[in-house]
């Protein structure tokens, strides 16, 4: 594996787990857990971006979490 | 919700869990695990032999060398070789023989998956989410204020503490929170001890709750009182959040990493630009706000904030913070190892022993048991391993990588705020810890009293605390107690030398006290919310109404009646004649150990019930270690002859000399100031005999609970009903040759609605 390669490579698996720690990547595992369970059924619609994410602070509201000290 | 079950003995672990034959193994057998683990390659002997090594030489260097110095390095070698061991044997230890995690047994972010708050999460990604939630400011305060008492008590107690307490506290209840579909330590409660113990460890909870944000909301005033540059740059993170919560609401919902670093270059801009503007006459004097109002601020600040929308302020500070903190303490850990500094204090100092030390009051036992709680045991992580955490993780077995592993990263973060602390000047350590009433505020009252101290190799001049003062870009360093002003001065003094240079100190300096501000406001607001929900949910059990949460005026009053209660805590804490913090932070500990206490006493009836008694010593030696330490520390506050120990000795001093009719008493200079002392050490001390009482009912349910276990040879469990897996992901940081071969057979096998799974 040549050095830009790996470089590259680095770079997006960095990435990554920012982006996962940060929790960026709701609204995929969303869409994705949504997909798997539903599929095509259009029944129960996938939420938009948008509105998964006014959801999601939407619940923090009534489900507040502590954070530590 | 919870159906107890109860399983015949011997088939403790067989619910049919028989796994779908299309798919690839879900779980590895225990036997394979323990197979690899067995395996000793003359290799793996090497590494363990020289991590031991490692370890033991850094012990002996710390606790029995003792030279004139002792380098930092030997610190950090110490904590991370005791931690790889730990966590290697003792947490394996616990594996195996106590809590027998079951890869085969679908977690609750699978069976309940909802794509939102179940969603199984990968296990790095994870620990990064459950170390940014349990690592706030805690850690980076207590060990600075027991640095006192010399460096090795604080440093024994955070590392062997964490190994056998903390870490295993934090397991235990991710993991039983986890078999009980993420259920809250509240509830668990109420289930293991019943009416009685889980009502004492409902109020309990609250009342911890308060006193922690008033106190941590005690230690920002007193960082950024009669400080400009501070006020400024602090007070800029909250137009900075409005604006990062509008940015991701209506501008581009989602993009988090994004608004994140604009928002963490805004941050740095408000760093640099308090630096200009406190230097300005009229930026001097808008931004130089006393104690009192800056505390009246923060409390009008906690009631808005709490009842704001979470998408406006507090999301968005959350990814701020988040993203300072896993930055920021990587990087102080790579400048503590690239400059190494030498400490110059004392392994133990006279405070240990003679309980007079002027930062906080008594003796090393139980004082320094409490003064650190977080880095070594915290109970309030308990609400977090029974809150988000369990609700995301992906397979059993990773329950010792998050929980166990994740502690000892907390950990950590102690020791390397406990080296910033050891490594400045101790007359300057002294000087800024002492309260007011010691050393008058003043240049020359600080020289006099901390000189006046007796202390080997202590000789502080004014010139050394002007110098400090202007190098950090502060009017004064005197009296800034509440370990937060310390720590940046020793962050400051330690990442100057790596980059930037004296010039830079100011900058760091105003860093780490925005990196720790940061923190607590986020835990003020978030704390707020929590108790309301709490408050709300019990008083509804009175009036229906209040179980409304969507109800404006319950949650406005709700949210009134908590933040009232913390600010009134908080408003005693700053005008105390006697210095605030050195009497309210060992209450914070108490309350925090008191949590742990609870936690753990939830986890041994847990532990009774299912008959599991050859290992109960494993959760019942740190339950009787806390409970010895906040029971003999609460009686101590409560009872004792001492004034500056305990409370109500205080308060009948300063009765009796305001019944003589006395002017001045000790450091209270006025009539009101002695009222002041009188009213604070009986609310204190009234505190501290709740805090007593709940301890000891939560104990004596849970001591019930496990003895009727024994007697009537229980083996039942309140755990969810096992689901059988359906998907595999290994457990630790490094997935093991074994696991690694079962995650080719996933991702070979065709796509057909496979979850993508990132592993290398």
């Amino acid at each position: 594996m040549g050095v830009v390669t790996a470089v590259r490579s680095a770079a997006a698996g960095l990435a990554w787990y920012v982006k996962g720690v940060l929790g960026e990547d709701a609204y995929d595992k969303y869409r994705a857990h949504h997909e798997s369970v539903h599929g095509a059924d259009t029944a129960v619609p996938c939420m938009t971006a948008r509105e998964f994410w006014r959801d999601q602070t939407d619940r923090q509201d009534v489900n507040p979490q502590g954070r530590c000290c | 919700m919870g159906a107890t079950s109860s399983i015949p003995q011997g088939a403790t672990d067989e619910p049919d869990l028989t796994q779908d034959p299309a798919l690839p193994p879900v779980a590895l057998d225990p036997t394979i695990h323990e197979a690899e683990e067995a395996r000793w390659t003359p290799l793996k002997i090497g590494i363990w032999v020289a991590i031991a090594l490692l370890g033991g030489l850094s012990w002996v260097m710390l606790a029995v060398v003792r030279g004139e110095t002792v380098n930092a390095i030997w610190f950090v070698f110490a904590a991370i070789c005791t931690y790889l061991i730990g966590y290697r044997f003792y947490s394996n230890y616990i594996q195996k023989h106590l809590l027998r995690p079951d890869d085969r047994r679908a977690t609750p972010a699978e069976y309940k998956a909802d794509g939102k708050d179940y969603a199984a999460t990968d296990r790095r990604v994870l620990f990064g989410h459950h170390f940014a939630a349990i690592a706030g400011a805690g850690p980076l305060v207590g060990p600075v204020l027991a640095a006192q008492m010399g460096y090795l008590p604080g440093t024994i107690w955070i590392i062997v503490g964490v190994v056998f307490a903390g870490a295993v506290q934090d397991y235990l209840v991710l993991f039983f929170s986890m078999r009980r579909g993420g259920r809250s330590l509240g509830q668990m409660a109420r289930d293991e001890l019943g009416r009685v113990g889980g009502t004492a460890a409902l109020i309990a909870t609250l009342t911890i709750m308060v006193i922690i944000v008033a106190i941590l909301a005690l230690v920002v005033v007193n960082a950024l009182a009669e400080s400009a540059w501070g006020v400024f740059s602090v007070g800029m993170t909250i137009p900075i959040a409005l604006f990062m919560g509008c940015y991701l609401r209506f501008f581009r919902p989602g993009k988090v990493t994004e608004i994140s670093i604009i928002g963490f270059v805004l941050l740095i801009a408000a760093i640099v630009g308090g630096g200009a503007i406190a230097g300005t006459e009229w930026g001097a004097a808008m931004f130089h706000i006393d104690k009192l109002p800056l505390a009246i601020g923060i409390i009008v600040y906690g009631f808005v904030a709490a009842i704001l929308p979470v998408w406006l302020l507090l999301a968005p500070r959350d990814y701020l913070s988040t993203f300072m903190k896993i930055g920021t303490i990587g990087m102080l850990a790579l400048a503590i190892v690239i400059v190494r500094p030498e400490i110059f204090v004392p392994a133990v100092s006279e405070f240990a022993t003679s309980g007079t030390g002027p930062v906080v009051s008594g003796q090393l036992f139980p004082f320094l048991f409490v003064t650190i709680a977080c880095g070594a045991l915290s109970g309030f992580h308990a609400l977090i391993a029974s809150g988000t955490t369990p609700k995301l993780i992906e397979k059993e077995r990773q329950t010792r990588f998050i929980g166990y592993g994740g502690m000892l990263m907390e950990s950590f973060v102690a020791i390397m705020a406990l080296v910033a602390a050891l490594s400045i000047d101790r007359g300057i350590y002294f000087a800024m810890n002492s309260s007011p009433a010691l050393t008058g505020g003043t240049v020359e009252g600080a020289v006099t009293f901390v000189n006046s101290l007796g202390l080997t190799g202590v000789n502080l001049t004014p010139e050394m605390l002007t110098q400090t003062a202007k190098d950090v870009g502060e009017a004064s360093i005197v009296s800034r107690t509440g370990g937060a002003p310390t720590l940046s001065v020793g962050l400051a003094h330690i990442m100057q030398q790596v980059a930037g240079g004296s010039g830079m100190m100011a900058f760091w300096y105003h860093f780490a006290i925005m990196f720790e501000a940061l923190f607590i406001l986020t835990a003020v607001d978030a704390g707020t919310r929590v108790a309301r929900f709490m408050l709300q949910d019990s008083l509804g059990n009175f009036f229906p109404k209040f179980k409304d949460t969507s109800w404006r005026t319950g949650a406005w009053l709700t949210t009134g009646v908590m933040v009232a209660a913390w600010g009134a805590v908080l408003v005693m804490g700053v005008t105390d004649p006697l210095g605030g913090i050195n009497t309210l932070f060992p209450l914070f500990g108490i309350a925090n150990q008191l949590l742990a206490a609870i936690a753990l006493a939830v986890c041994m009836a847990i532990v009774a019930k299912r008959g599991m008694f050859k290992y109960l010593w494993i959760v019942a030696v740190p339950l009787a270690f806390a409970a010895v330490v906040t029971i003999t520390a609460s009686i101590l506050k409560i009872f004792s002859s001492v004034p500056s120990v305990g409370y109500f000795a205080q308060n009948a001093a300063f009765s009796k000399a305001l019944a003589a009719g006395e002017t001045s008493f000790g450091t209270a200079t006025s009539v009101e100031a002695m009222e002041a002392v009188v009213r604070n050490t009986m609310v204190q001390g009234i505190l501290s005999i709740i805090f007593v009482t709940l301890a000891v009912i939560v104990i004596f349910t849970a001591l019930q609970a496990t003895w009727n276990a024994w007697r009537t040879h229980s083996n039942a469990t309140n755990e969810d009903l096992a689901v059988p897996s359906r998907i595999f992901a290994p457990s630790g940081l490094v997935a093991t040759p074994a696991e690694k071969a079962t995650q080719a057979e996933w991702d070979n096998r065709p796509a057909t609605g496979t979850r993508k799974v990132r592993g290398h």
